[in-house]
Parts: C-alpha cells; structure tokens; sequence
C-alpha cells in the first residue's frame, strides 16, 4: 500500500505494527501522552475494536481476562503518569498469573525525561520488576522492532506481561513502515531443550508407582496442551487434582478428576499428596496456598515437575526427577513410554475422603434446608442453571473459593480468577475481557460486596459496550475472608471487616442494568432463570448468610491435608 | 538461618541500557548486600559480562541465580564459591612523597608485597596492588599498624575465571541458534 520511501508518524506505525500482529481489541482509556496514537487509531476502527474502559486497572484486567478466554494476547492502552500507574495492580497479577497482556503507555517526550515534566513517572524502571520485559521506545524507527518483541515474549515460553512506554516524539516523529518479524531472541530460551533421560526416568518412576497422583496446573492450558493431558492421565489411569487457575483443564466429570487442591481445595486431594508414591506437577507451581506446610509436604513422595520454566522448579518442594520443557511437548513423550494401567484400587481410595467431606461440608453448603442462603448452594444453581458450560470469572474472597469449590467446568480456558495476587476488583473488568473474547459462552461473573465496589466503575462499561455479563453479588455484607480469619484465628475480633453497603440494585439500575434480589431460598431458582433469560447484563444479588465460612480449610502453617471440616 | 557462603556470580548479558538496574533489584528484593561488582564488555561484542560477589544463603543463591535468568536480556547467569574460581582485584594507595621516602618500614612493606608504583609527584606517590581481596586488605592492615598515613585507597570490584572450563557465551549462543534454526530461516 505504501512504497518503501513513504514516511509515516509513529503512531501509525504502531497501529499498523499491532494489526499485523493480529491485535483485534484493545482496552483503554486516553491521555495527554497517548493522543497521537489514539489519534491513529481513530483510522483503524475496521480493524481493531476500542473498549473505553473507566479506569486503567480495568484496562488491565479486561485484557487478562480477554487473554486467558481466548488464548490470545490482551492489549491494554494508557496515557502516561497516573494512567500508567494506574496499571501496575493489573501488570503484577498478570505477572503472577502467567496471562500474556501487552500494556502500550504513553510517556512524555525524550527531551523533558528527567525533568519532573508533567505526568513524568519512570514507568519502564517502575515496572521491571514486575513484568516480563518492559522498553521504552525513543523513536519512531524503533516502534515496529518493540512490538514485534513485546508480542513474542508476552506469549511465548512462560507467558506474561510486556510493557512498552511510548515517548511521544516517538509516537508524532515520522518513519518509513518496516514490519518486524520476532520468534526468535538469543538470550531467552522461551522452548528448552528437552533431556530425554529425565522423560526415561520419569515414565519409569510413574509405570513402577502403587500411588500416583498427579496435580494439574494451568500451564496445561497455556501449553495448549489438554489433549495430551487428557492422553496421559487416561492411560496411566492416573487420578489428578487440579489448582485454581488449573480447574478447567479437563472437564469436572472426568473420572479422574478428584477436583481442586489446596488450603479450600477436596479434602482427598490433600491426603493423598502426603500419601501418593509418585507426585506428578505439570504446569504448577507449588504456591503456599497448594502446599501448605512445606516441611511436611509429600514428602514420602518421589516428585516429578513439569514446568518450562526452569527458576520454578525445585523453587519451593525439593524435585527428584525436574523435566524441563513444553508440557505439549513432555507430556506426549512421556505418554508413549507409560504403560496401560489400571489403578482402581488406588483410584478407590479417594472414595472415603470424598464422602467424608460431602458429609461434613458440602451436603450442608449446598442443600442446608432452612436458615439464609449459602454462597455454596447459590454457584452450585447458577452452574446447574448453565449446564457446566459457562466461562466463570470471580473476584477474591469467599466468593472465590465457594465458586471454585462449587462450579463446574465442560470445556478448557473457563476460569478466570486472579490466583497468584488475590486481587479484589479483578472480577467485573474481567468479565468484561471474557465477554468481548467469547460472545459464544455464557460468562458467569461471582464478586463479593467488597471486591465489587473496587472496580464498579466498570458498570459503565459493560452498559456502553452491552456486554451480557450475569453477574452474581454474593452479598453477606462483610469482607467475608477476612472476616472468616478473624474468627478463627483472632477470636473474633472482626476488625474493620463488617460492610455498610449501598442499595446495589439502584446502583445497577443507575448503569441501566437489571437486577434483582433474592435473600430466600424459593426464589433463587427463578431469579436465575430471569438472570439467563434476559437478553444483556444482569446483576443477580444474592443477599447470602453474613456468617458463612469456607469449609474445609488447611489453617496456614499447617500440613495440607490437616484440614478443618467445620468451626 | 542458615549458614551464609560467599558466592561470586558471572553474568553475561546484552549491552541494553537498564539491565545493570534489573539485576541489582533482584538483589535487593530479597535484601541481599552486593559486596562487589564489576561491569565490563565480555569477548564477545555487544556482550557484557557482570561479576557480582555477595554473601548469602545457598537456598536465596538458587532464588537469585533463578531470577536474573529470566530477565530477558540475559543471556546466562551462574554462580561459583571461591575454590571454585581464581579471582583478583585492583587496589590503589596514594601517599605522601616524604612518607614513602623517609619511612623505610614503609617501602619496604610495599616491596614486599609486589606493589607496583603508577604515579609520583613532588607530593605524593599511587601505588598499585593487583591480587586477593585477603592482600589488599591486609596491606591496608599493615600499612595503618606501621603509622603510614593513606591517603586515599580505592579498590576495583572482583573479576574472576573459573577453574573448571566454562562454556564461552559465544559457543552457548552458538548452539541455541542452531537448536531455534527452523525458525530463524
Ligand atoms: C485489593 C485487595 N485488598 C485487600 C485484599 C484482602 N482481602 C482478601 S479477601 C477480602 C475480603 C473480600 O470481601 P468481599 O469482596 O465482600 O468478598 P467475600 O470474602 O465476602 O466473599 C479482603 C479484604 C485483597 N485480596 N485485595
Ligand atoms: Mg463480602
């Protein structure tokens, strides 16, 4: 379109360079330090969709969520200064969480750098330490080569978030259009090599175990790797259980899915970790809330981690057999050297800990009768009420947990949840990211009555864009969380933790969106089908007991499979 | 606690601005004091070579070693104890003329610790002292037991060369490309 001699701003450049790498949505909020490249963008809206966001963090998470429902990259654009900064709660989660999002930000011209010029923050400084790669970009001839790398790093390897930082003499400075092309970065080993004895060994370990057990991890989704997942487990007959950003992996039916690990994970799950022979991690990370006490953590076990990053592994549990690689990759390997087992009799042994936990826990949380509702009973009818098939984003809190516990899962990349960070605010704008990503599915939206006054702004989002958002307010009018920590380990004292909350129905209808409330057991059932019936948002606030806790729960510093089944 | 170990680490990295920056936050971030560092191009152009020594744990030693590896622009990180390595470093002593003349304890000490001598001036004489941080610092002891006034005293940071062969940047960087070669075509 354009001989090699035709000179272009840098903005245009960029969006240029953005639509060649595929970009087909950005989610952002203009600035001062951005307006030339808006300005540019404002050419393209053929190609590439704007979600106004109403506050940079939203950005941010919207693109998380955009990026883990679709697999793809989320872009995210800001001016500099306090649009910028407003950013950095979003670049750490996604940092924490592994979610590939590019944030493009303005920044003030080279020549007043260092001066404390208006909305001056060292952002690239600021955020190394908490992305992938952050770059400043100087000039416009530099612009096509950054986003080109951005790109590449944010997905590749373990992926993550990229920052670039725009000079704005780079965004208005005029350049000949030279399109990049980057796979390939000499200091970044995004693809290790694989040492085929460690395959051997492994494979040997898991053919020769009584007990295996194997914990699934959301670096099977990011591997795009279900389906050699799923051929692994099935022929090793291997029974798994899943960490929170692992849940969708494999569908919940799944026989050999015993559910969810950890500190509000099944119960069977974590005694079987201090029980199994052979510990299989693919794609996780041993984080604490997994663990529990390190000191008494599977110990008796020989373990296996799969991961492709390398400073994770043997990071928190000491590894006995580490296999370094893509998990697409290592998981087929290892699948074609494991001999067909059938492991009922270990399989089995789940069976007990399940029922004890249905018993003590679950029947009471999901079908308690009489008293209010419960958070639990409230996810298990919305999940019914969908089929298992919807995309489930949640805030942080109790509402997290219960969801997760609760909610099941048909198909992959259907949990959106801020694991690593705990980020109160995450749910509504990534919500927002999972319905532009996928307006084929469902998106079920669980907040909290804290977490959503954090991000509540993004009503206006979702009532500008029409985005079909069922979100469902699991109201008990305290940080319930916290307040479930200071029961039981602060006797009581509920410090600071007891809501006084504003009428969420006017707040939703100020937004034009409908809502209705249901405080009684009869009418839940209805007001979710009017919630899945209605054409658009909806907000479902379901006023739930003030006093409910998550059951069980390993206390932290305790051995994982200590778990309290009530209090 | 566990016991803390004296490591020297050898990073080499490309020659972007900013990386020194990422490297030292990793340090900071699990509060661990650089005791020396040294930055310089490596043998290899556009290739810059670290040598940063510090004391800690062997466990936040695999955290660090962990974590300057994942910034992007770094090419490899690696660390080694002392018996591991034959390291050196620089120092300079600047003192005065009339010292060094009339004090031969003075001289004699210098002499027997193969300084050499960079500058003199009517005023003050530099001399120079390549070796173990164990000789620099025991000059510097003795020259102070003796009543010899320094008058300034600089060291260098550590540079190092392991003793058992290590892999030249150049030969890893060799053989990456040639594992990525389907995809630089
Ligand atoms: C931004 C942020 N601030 C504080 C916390 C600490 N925190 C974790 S859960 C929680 C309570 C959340 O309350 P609510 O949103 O009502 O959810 P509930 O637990 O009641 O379901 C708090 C304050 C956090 N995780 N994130
Ligand atoms: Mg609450």
């Amino acid at each position: 379109m354009n001989n090699g001699n035709e000179k272009i701003s840098g903005s245009e450049a960029l969006i240029r360079a953005l639509i060649q790498e595929g970009v087909d949505t950005i989610f952002g909020y203009p600035g001062g330090a951005i307006m030339p490249v808006y300005d540019a963008l404002f050419d393209h809206l053929d190609k590439i969709r704007h979600i106004l966001v109403r506050h940079e963090q939203g950005a941010t998470h919207a693109a998380e969520g955009y990026a883990r429902a679709s697999g793809k990259t989320g872009v995210c654009m800001v001016t500099g200064g306090p649009g910028a900064t407003n950013t950095l709660t979003g670049i750490a989660d996604a940092m924490l969480d592994s979610t590939p999002i590019v944030v493009l930000a303005g920044q003030i011209a080279t020549e007043f750098i260092g001066t404390d010029a208006f909305q001056e923050v060292d952002f690239t400084c600021v955020t190394q330490p908490i992305c992938k790669w952050s770059y400043q970009i100087s000039s416009p001839e530099e612009i096509t080569w950054a986003v080109a790398r951005a790109f590449f790093i944010a997905r590749s390897g373990r992926p993550g978030p990229v920052v670039l930082s725009i000079a704005k003499n780079a965004q208005v400075g005029l350049t000949a259009y030279v399109p990049q092309k980057v796979n390939y970065i000499r200091s970044y080993d995004d693809d290790p090599e694989i040492d085929m004895s460690r395959i051997e060994e492994a494979a040997a370990a898991i053919n020769s175990a009584k007990k295996p057990f194997v914990l699934a991890g959301q670096g099977i989704e990011l591997g795009n790797a279900q389906d050699e997942f799923r051929a692994f487990v099935e022929k090793g007959d291997l029974p798994f259980g899943c960490t929170l950003l692992g849940l969708s992996v494999l569908p919940s039916s799944h026989p050999l899915n015993m559910g969810m690990l950890g500190m509000h994970g099944n119960y069977c799950n974590n005694v079987k970790t201090n029980e199994c022979d052979v510990l299989v991690a693919v794609g996780m990370r041993f984080d604490d809330r997994v663990t529990g006490n390190l000191e008494t953590y599977a110990r008796q076990a020989k373990v296996i981690h799969l991961d492709i990053d390398p400073a994770e592994i043997g990071k928190n549990v000491p590894v006995d057999i580490p296999v370094l690689g893509n998990c697409r990759k290592t998981l087929a390997l290892l699948t074609e050297r494991l001999s067909r087992a059938d492991r009922s009799e270990w399989k089995d042994s789940f069976e007990a800990y399940r029922r004890e936990e249905y018993e003590k826990v679950i029947r009471k949380e999901l079908y308690p009768g009489s008293g209010p509702l419960n958070m639990g009973e409230v996810v298990n009818a919305v999940s019914e009420a969908v089929g298992h098939n919807a995309i489930l984003v949640t805030d942080v809190g109790q509402n997290q947990m219960m969801a997760a516990r609760y909610f099941k899962f048909t198909s992959m990349r259907s949990i959106l949840t801020s694991g690593g960070m705990g980020t109160m605010g995450y749910c509504i704008p990534a919500a927002v990211g999972a319905c532009v990503a996928r307006p084929d599915r469902t998106v079920c939206a669980f907040t909290g009555d804290g977490g959503l006054q954090m991000t509540v702004q993004e009503f206006g989002t979702i009532m500008e864009q029409k985005l079909p958002v069922k979100l469902i307010l699991l109201n008990n009018s305290y940080l319930g969380n916290v307040r479930q920590w200071q029961q039981l380990f602060f006797n009581r004292r509920y410090a600071f933790t007891h809501l006084e909350n504003p009428d969420f129905q006017m707040v939703a209808s100020a937004y034009g969106i409908p809502s209705r409330r249901v405080t009684e057991r009869p009418g839940l059932k209805d007001a979710i089908r009017e919630m899945l019936e209605t054409d658009g948002p909806f907000l479902l606030e379901a006023c739930v007991a003030e006093e409910g806790n998550v059951m069980p729960m390993t206390p932290p510093g305790q051995s994982i499979d200590n778990m309290l089944m009530e209090c | 606690m566990e016991d803390t170990v004296l490591y020297t680490i050898i990073v080499h990295s490309e020659n972007f601005s900013g990386i020194l920056n990422q490297i030292a936050a990793v340090f900071t971030r699990l509060q661990v004091n650089i005791e020396s560092l040294n930055v310089s191009a490596s043998s290899m152009k556009n290739v810059h070579k670290f040598t940063i020594s510090c004391k800690t744990t062997p466990k936040n030693m695999d955290k660090i070693l962990g974590q300057i590896n994942k910034k992007m622009d770094v090419i490899n990180a690696s660390c080694y104890t002392d018996d591991e390595i034959f390291q050196s470093e620089i120092a300079m002593f600047k003192i005065s003329t009339d010292e060094f003349k009339n004090s031969d304890d003075t001289s004699r000490l210098l002499r027997g610790y193969n300084t050499h001598i960079v500058e003199v001036t009517p005023d003050f004489i530099v001399v120079e002292l390549a070796g173990s941080s164990e000789a620099i610092n025991s000059l510097y002891r003795e020259l102070t037991r003796i009543g010899c006034a320094v008058k300034q005293f600089v060291r260098s940071g550590k540079v190092a060369v392991t003793a058992s062969p290590l892999e030249k940047v150049s030969d890893l960087l060799a053989k990456r490309a040639e594992r990525y070669k389907d995809r630089l075509q």
